[in-house]
């Protein structure tokens, strides 16, 4: 797939709580085809703090108006610095980058996300449904505040959230779910991006009931397009590069 | 019209720019941004003589203007290199140049030795200063006595141009230019990574899952920029400058310190088109500066002081 490098212009950024935002972003040129899972890596300032270009998973992209969506969590310097741009601002992006996920043999998938890692799963529920899949999502977040564009989610199919501290959905991790122990007969597929942590007891329970999981893995990352091998994830393969053979791994290859 | 085509040893480059070890790939991870037929020549990957997996993850951290890498020479091997990769990038209408590196004089030979016998590989560079691997590596760049004798070795066995990378991780680099100079080397490169570290101050531990590893980026250019001064002043070859050049007024500081080419490495990573505009840059700079050819500018610092 080719990649590029365009500047788009910020149409739009919208806060989503108090941690999250998502950039609404144009481009001069036509938007290539982008698939679920796949990232731009975003240049920040290059400033001394700021100075490589950021990973972000493509959230969304409205192939009509030649939009492309992030969202992203302010967790450090570069992160801030994106969530202070303006409408009509500038941000430059090395795009569409990494693998993607692949269909699942039934109807029915479970999309499991922790935190901001739900961002992948926005454009995997919609292209499921597009595959006439039935995408079922099961979100961990924090606190109710949290929360990100659930009625977004909803067109594509149904939600479920746990929180830590019960202040929406269910108490809990969204491992001890109650969906997880009940209506998952016909689930043929489960989907996982979040906290190290999180994918891996998700993991854990989709091997458990004999289902295939992919999940979309995060590592830092210099060059994401395959040329500085600092993006290494140990796989029953040797070392994979999670700019290039990933983000997207099967669970059953990760030595993690 | 001016003349950028400079001179390595027997090496004719179409102008000075290169992109670094390392930084590039083998070339085809950038085919998309650029046209690689621009370049004075690609510098790919560290190859040794078999297969190497490199280092457990993190390899990689961002630090005040650079980074930290530990990636610790991952490649498939001098034979993968020569069956898999080298039919695809010769046909690359630039110059392709390995990155030889071994845990033994004996590998760096046999490796040599092999891609002597590459029609379209016209230079090799030694490596001999990788901070990231646990034996050989920058242990033949921080010993002048080990860094004659591998460069004796490989000079024996390998007919064209044969560029020795020095290592910064010594207190007078100028004594191993001249070392390596000695020994048969037809030009040196210089700076590889500084060997640093990070430390998450919270967990209380070492960001880099090896601890230390190498670090790149314009943090370290005036040291780069200082040795390069110095081993231009102490040998005769010509002198290829690398360390955190990120446009064309770094390449031309370079060259005005005396380098006659330069890499640019981490900087591929930020704007993946960077080599050509540095090589535009410097085609300005001498319009502007009504120089008509490229070569006036090595070593032309003036030192008024
Ligand atoms: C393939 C991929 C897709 C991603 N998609 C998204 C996304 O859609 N939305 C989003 O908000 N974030 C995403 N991330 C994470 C995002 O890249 C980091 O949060 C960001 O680079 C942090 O930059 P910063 O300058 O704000 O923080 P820094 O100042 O660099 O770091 C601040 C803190 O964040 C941690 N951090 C830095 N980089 C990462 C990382 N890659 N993963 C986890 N923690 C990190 C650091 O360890 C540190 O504790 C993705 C990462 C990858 C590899
Ligand atoms: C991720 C990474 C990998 C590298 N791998 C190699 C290598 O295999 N062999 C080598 O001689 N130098 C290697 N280097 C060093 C670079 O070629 C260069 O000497 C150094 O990064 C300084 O230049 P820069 O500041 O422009 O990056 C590597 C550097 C980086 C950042
Ligand atoms: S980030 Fe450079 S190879 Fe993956």
């Amino acid at each position: 797939m080719k990649k590029f490098i365009h500047d788009f212009q910020i149409v739009a950024n919208r806060r989503v709580n108090e941690e999250y935002f998502v950039l609404s972003l144009s481009g001069k040129q036509q938007l290539p085809e982008i698939k679920p899972g796949q990232f731009v890596q975003v240049r920040v300032d290059n400033g001394p703090n700021t100075f490589l270009r950021r990973p972000i998973s493509v959230y969304n992209v409205d192939y009509d108006k030649n939009i492309l969506y992030l969202l992203i969590q302010v967790v450090g310097e570069g992160t801030r610095v994106l969530s202070e741009l303006k409408s009509g601002e500038i941000l430059n992006l090395v795009y569409p980058l990494g693998n993607t996920f692949s269909l699942p043999d039934g109807e029915k998938a479970l999309l499991i996300g922790g935190g901001v890692g739900v961002a992948p799963l926005m454009l995997l529920g919609r292209w499921l449904k597009e595959q006439n899949k039935e995408p079922v999502f099961l979100f961990g977040f924090r606190n109710s505040g949290l929360i990100v564009d659930i009625d977004l989610f909803n067109r594509f199919g149904k939600v479920y959230i746990a929180t830590d501290d019960g202040s929406a959905g269910e108490k809990g991790v969204v491992t001890q779910h109650s969906f997880l122990r009940k209506e998952t007969g016909d689930i043929s597929m489960v989907y996982t991006c979040g906290p190290e942590v999180m994918m891996k007891a998700v993991a854990l329970w989709a091997e458990n009931n004999d289902i295939p999981c992919e999940a979309s893995l995060e590592t830092n990352m210099a060059c994401g397009i395959g040329a500085c091998l600092c993006c290494a994830q140990e796989t029953v393969h040797g070392i994979s590069h999670v700019c290039t053979d990933g983000p997207v791994f099967n669970s059953k290859e990760l030595v993690w | 019209m001016v003349n950028l085509s400079v001179h390595i040893g027997n090496l004719f480059l179409k102008n000075p720019v290169t992109a670094a070890s390392g930084c590039f790939g083998y070339g085809t991870e950038y085919k998309d941004f650029i046209d690689l037929g621009k370049l004075g020549a690609v510098f790919v990957k560290g190859t040794t003589g078999s297969k190497r997996e490199g280092n457990p993850s993190p390899r990689m951290v961002e630090t005040s203007s650079g980074m930290l890498n530990s990636v610790g020479l991952q490649n498939k091997g001098v034979d993968y290199f020569i069956s898999d990769i080298y039919p695809e990038i010769q046909h690359y209408n630039t110059h392709i140049i390995v990155n030889v590196s071994g845990s033994t004089i004996e590998e760096y030979v046999r490796v040599a030795e092999k891609l002597n016998d590459l029609e379209k590989i016209p230079a090799i560079e030694l490596n001999i200063s990788c901070p990231n691997v646990k034996e050989g590596g920058m242990v033949f760049g921080t010993h002048s006595p080990s860094a004659i004798k591998v460069t004796t070795a490989v000079r024996k066995v390998y007919d064209k141009t044969l560029i020795v990378k020095l290592s910064p991780n010594v207190t007078s680099i100028s004594e191993f230019a001249r070392a390596v100079e000695g020994a048969g080397a037809d030009a040196v490169s210089l700076i590889n990574t500084l060997l640093g570290m990070a430390i998450d101050a919270e967990k209380q531990e070492p960001v880099l899952a090896t601890v230390t590893g190498g670090l790149s980026g314009p943090a370290i250019k005036p040291v780069a920029l200082r040795m390069v001064w110095e081993v231009y002043n102490s040998v005769k070859i010509p002198v290829i400058g690398i360390g955190g050049i990120m446009n064309a007024t770094d390449a031309i500081e370079f060259m005005l310190a005396g380098a006659t080419a330069v890499q640019v490495g981490t900087a591929n990573f930020i704007d993946p088109r960077v080599t050509v505009k540095v090589i535009n840059g410097i085609e300005d700079y001498l319009v502007n500066k009504d120089v008509t050819d490229v070569n006036s500018l090595v070593g032309a610092l003036k030192i008024v002081h």
